[in-house]
């Protein structure tokens, strides 16, 4: 059943992981056909599929590290090291290109040469990836062009993470979009797009990755326009596709790119190997690397694509944390780690001290942040707060930290979602509006559960030690290598201290949120109740996982302070990270942690959270109801109001994109295309009309009355003049008849004779 | 052998046949001829048969008889009702499918 390369057992479940993505789309299907007449409206269908998802991805988890165990044990045996030693040897395509029709191949077990050849720094023996392939279509000069399923430890994280939220925010929706009008579709696109995201995750090609995302594209356009009979709402679903748009534009030219560059391959172990092994050139690299990251920059919301991102809250709340949590925006960041080999060269992040992808984080990070200040729209802080979050995960991709930028993309996945499911409890109770100023305010005594899961989220997002977003914030940070002692890729000087504001920042902003929200007093105008069962649930659980899946991976200088076994340490890294495999970077390192960068890192957020938490109860001595000062600095600094404008204007991007480059190109494009319109176009028409014409005329009185017709008379006065001619013999004597038959037998014979 | 007299027998009687075919106006006549002629076939399939030493001519002159009687019986039914019909058996009247 395996190939013959390795004979470690590969789990069952590893092989088969093409049923996750599968059962959801199967879902689609029947709630699309059968929803409507099940009990439930369909999200019975709905919730079986993401619950068995669920259950498989848990297995596949349980099975991923059982594997990495066993090939870490197996490593210090002799066979291993034969086993490694004949890939060394062997050409490192013939990794990706020994395909069996139906098994997996398997692309695998340990580090091959360059592993061994450093020498230098410790090796840990890392299992490969494990591929599931069948032939998709060939196409002559051409390696076939597969698709199947690739699991490595990013892949199951994923698959984790998707299927986890997926599950939560389905139990969710069925009280918070109870009795809308499109509840069975709500429910079959959920699946749709859960299935997109798992099968993007699962992607084996760039090109299969490209059919991914842009169903999980198509799905977030149909769930932020779920309510499309509102304009606005349209508008914001046309705006999230359209945008996505130009950056996919970017991601199809990389992809292209990496295809020539990789002799003709699509395939993602393929594309990471040559370019590990220095094999595609560093321009080309470059070239795909900047492509791709246009297409991050849409996909992702980074500045000065993100402004889709705070519109698609338009949509459903609990589609809301999905796309912020699980699926559609970390779609980016999780292609940018998928292809890491091709930006570590070409974007050439190793020792280095800025780069394009630590650039773009690092401002999308601070200027999300501050974005975050203005907004009176709770979901709408929340997504720009997504936006600043994931310009951290860029920073840490950027600056060489992928483990710390891959965790904080998990940890990342739980605060959100619980953050995001708390403020569509909070609008479900309250009116069924987001409007912080105008009808929140007190509710911590009224709505008890969600004020406490939604101040753990918070504490969470701000890396509030111990939550988790603390440990990979922290990483994030002792990643750049700006701080001494912590010796990351490079020194990344900027991109570190834009962490550490957004580290503020973050903090900030969010004790913005609670104050306004639950502390002081009610400003709405009806009457706020706790949700039930399937709202809180589920933000309990998040807020559980939001506290402890930080101390996944915890770095070997806190378990070691702690007194814990070593064992504890960097779990996370320990099965997600590839490092060490053919298909890997070469000299990628990792950052130490620094005790002093933590203690740094958490006191500006605590008092940035601190001094805005004053500043409110301040106002609130003052005047109960106030949500925000008259006459105070703004109005004495110009400065001040200047940015604040600034700020609730969103830099003017919207405009820059909607009045200057559309209306200017749409105005002057209008009127040359009705130019067009009239003289080419036209006169094209007009002639071709007048030709038309004389054509038909001409074959009117030539061809039809003269050679058809003709022809047709000419038929049928040779029938009937054969017909006279042949009559004749139809004497209707039986005897000549006879005759005739015996003549011609008789002539037949004697042909027959003659030719015999 | 004596498979050439059989063919000759044959032939002889095909040969009446036919021209009893051609020349009879009474269609009782000329089933008869049309008999001959199918009887000339099966002395050629016997004798053939006998000559092979292989039983199938004798077989395939037994179906032909049997073809034959059917076909006479077809045949005489026809002259029946050309006799209702016309009050005459001669086949020179029945030209109605004259072109």
């Amino acid at each position: 059943m395996l190939s013959a390369v390795v004979e470690a057992d590969i789990p069952w479940i590893l092989e088969h992981v093409w049923m996750i993505p599968a059962i959801p789309a199967l879902s689609f299907v029947a709630i699309l056909l059968f929803g409507k007449s099940t009990p439930g409206g369909g999200h019975w269908i709905g919730i079986t599929s993401v619950v068995s998802i669920f259950v498989l991805a848990c297995w596949s988890v349980v099975s991923w590290i059982g594997y990495v165990d066993d090939a870490h044990g197996a490593a210090t045996d002799e066979h291993a090291a034969v086993v490694v030693d004949e890939l060394a040897a062997s050409d490192s395509l013939a990794l990706a290109e020994e395909t069996t029709d139906t098994h997996a191949d398997e692309a695998v077990a340990g580090e091959d040469g360059h592993g061994e050849a450093e020498g230098g720094h410790e090796v840990e023996a890392k299992p490969g990836p494990i591929l599931t392939q069948r032939v998709w279509f060939s196409s002559a000069p051409f390696d076939d062009f597969k698709i199947g399923t690739l699991v490595d430890g990013q892949s199951v994280m994923m698959l984790f993470v998707v299927s986890f939220i997926s599950m939560l925010v389905h139990i969710f929706s069925t009280d918070y979009v109870a009795g809308d009008r499109r509840y069975t579709h709500y429910f079959a696109l959920l699946s749709l797009f859960t299935a997109s995201m798992l099968f993007m995750v699962l992607s084996t090609s760039t090109l299969q990755l490209i059919v991914g995302w842009e169903l999980v594209g198509v799905c977030s356009f149909a769930l932020i326009g779920h309510w499309w009979e509102e304009k606005p709402n349209s508008d914001a679903a046309l705006k999230a596709f359209l945008t996505n748009r130009v950056g996919d534009i970017g991601l199809l030219v990389g992809m292209i790119v990496l295809f020539f560059a990789a002799n003709g391959s699509f395939d993602i172990i393929t594309i990471n190997t040559m370019a590990a092994a220095g094999d595609i050139s560093h321009n080309l690299l470059l070239i795909a690397s900047l492509c791709l990251l246009a297409a991050v920059m849409s996909k992702s919301g980074q500045f000065i694509l993100h402004t889709w991102l705070p519109d698609a809250m338009a949509g459903p709340t609990p589609v809301s944390a999905l796309i912020h949590a699980a699926t559609m925006v970390v779609a980016g960041v999780y292609m940018v780690g998928r292809l890491y080999p091709v930006f570590w060269d070409g974007l050439a992040i190793p020792g280095s001290s800025i780069n394009a992808l630590a650039l773009v984080g690092g401002i999308t990070c601070v200027f999300g942040g501050m974005l975050a200040f203005v907004q009176n729209d709770i979901k709408k802080v929340l997504a720009y707060s997504t936006v600043s979050q994931l310009g951290y995960m860029v920073l840490a991709l950027g600056v060489g930290a992928w483990t710390a930028g891959m965790f904080h993309l998990f940890t990342h996945a739980f605060f959100k979602a619980c953050l995001f499911l708390g403020a569509g409890s909070l609008s479900h109770a309250c009116h069924h509006s987001f409007d912080m100023k105008a009808e929140m305010g007190g509710l911590r005594k009224i709505m008890p559960k969600t004020f406490w899961t939604f101040v753990l989220g918070s504490l969470a997002l701000a890396g509030i030690p111990p939550m988790a977003g603390f440990w990979s914030k922290d990483e994030i940070l002792a990643g750049a290598g700006g701080w001494p002692g912590t010796d990351g890729n490079g020194t990344y000087y900027i991109p570190f201290i834009f962490g550490m504001i957004t580290a503020g920042l973050t903090a900030a902003y969010m004790a913005r949120v609670i104050w306004l929200v639950f502390f002081g007093q009610y400003r709405g105008h009806s009457h706020p109740h706790e949700n039930g069962a399937r709202i809180t649930v589920p933000l309990m659980i998040l807020a559980f996982m939001a506290t402890t899946v930080g101390f996944l991976n915890m770095p070997e200088s806190f378990t070691s302070w702690l007194g814990l076994p070593d064992n504890f340490a960097e779990r996370f890294g320990h099965y997600v990270e590839p490092a060490g495999i053919a298909s890997w970077p070469s000299n990628f390192s990792h950052a130490k942690a620094s005790l002093s960068l933590a203690f740094v890192a958490s006191l500006t957020a605590l008092l940035a959270g601190v001094i805005v938490w004053g500043y409110y109860r301040a106002l609130y001595r003052k005047d109960a109801r106030a949500t925000e000062v008259t006459g105070g600095l703004r109005d004495k600094w110009k400065v001040l109001d200047m940015g604040h404008n600034l700020l609730t204007n969103k830099y003017y991007l919207d405009h820059l994109y909607t009045d200057t480059i559309a209306a200017g190109t749409k105005g002057p494009l209008a009127k040359a295309a009705y130019w067009f319109n009239q003289n080419v176009l036209d006169g094209i028409i007009d002639s071709v009309g007048k030709g038309t014409v004389g054509v038909g005329r001409f074959v009117y009185r030539y061809i039809d009355q003269g050679a058809i017709d003709g022809s047709v008379r000419g038929m049928s006065i040779g029938a009937d003049d054969s017909g006279q001619i042949l009559r004749k013999v139809q004497s209707g004597k039986i005897r000549q008849y006879a005759m005739l038959m015996f003549g011609a037998a008789v002539v037949l014979a004697a042909i027959f004779i003659v030719v015999v | 052998m004596l498979l050439n007299q059989f063919l000759f027998l044959a032939a002889l009687l095909f040969c009446i046949g036919v021209y009893g075919v051609l020349t009879r106006k009474n269609a009782v006549l000329v089933l008869m001829s049309i008999e001959l002629i199918l009887n000339a076939v099966n002395i050629n399939l016997v004798a053939f048969g006998a000559y092979n030493s292989d039983v199938a001519g004798q077989v395939f002159a037994l179906f032909l008889i049997a073809v034959a009687a059917a076909e006479v019986g077809v045949g005489l039914a026809i002259v029946l009702l050309m006799y209702r019909n016309r009050q005459s058996i001669n086949v020179a009247d029945a030209d109605a499918l004259r072109g």
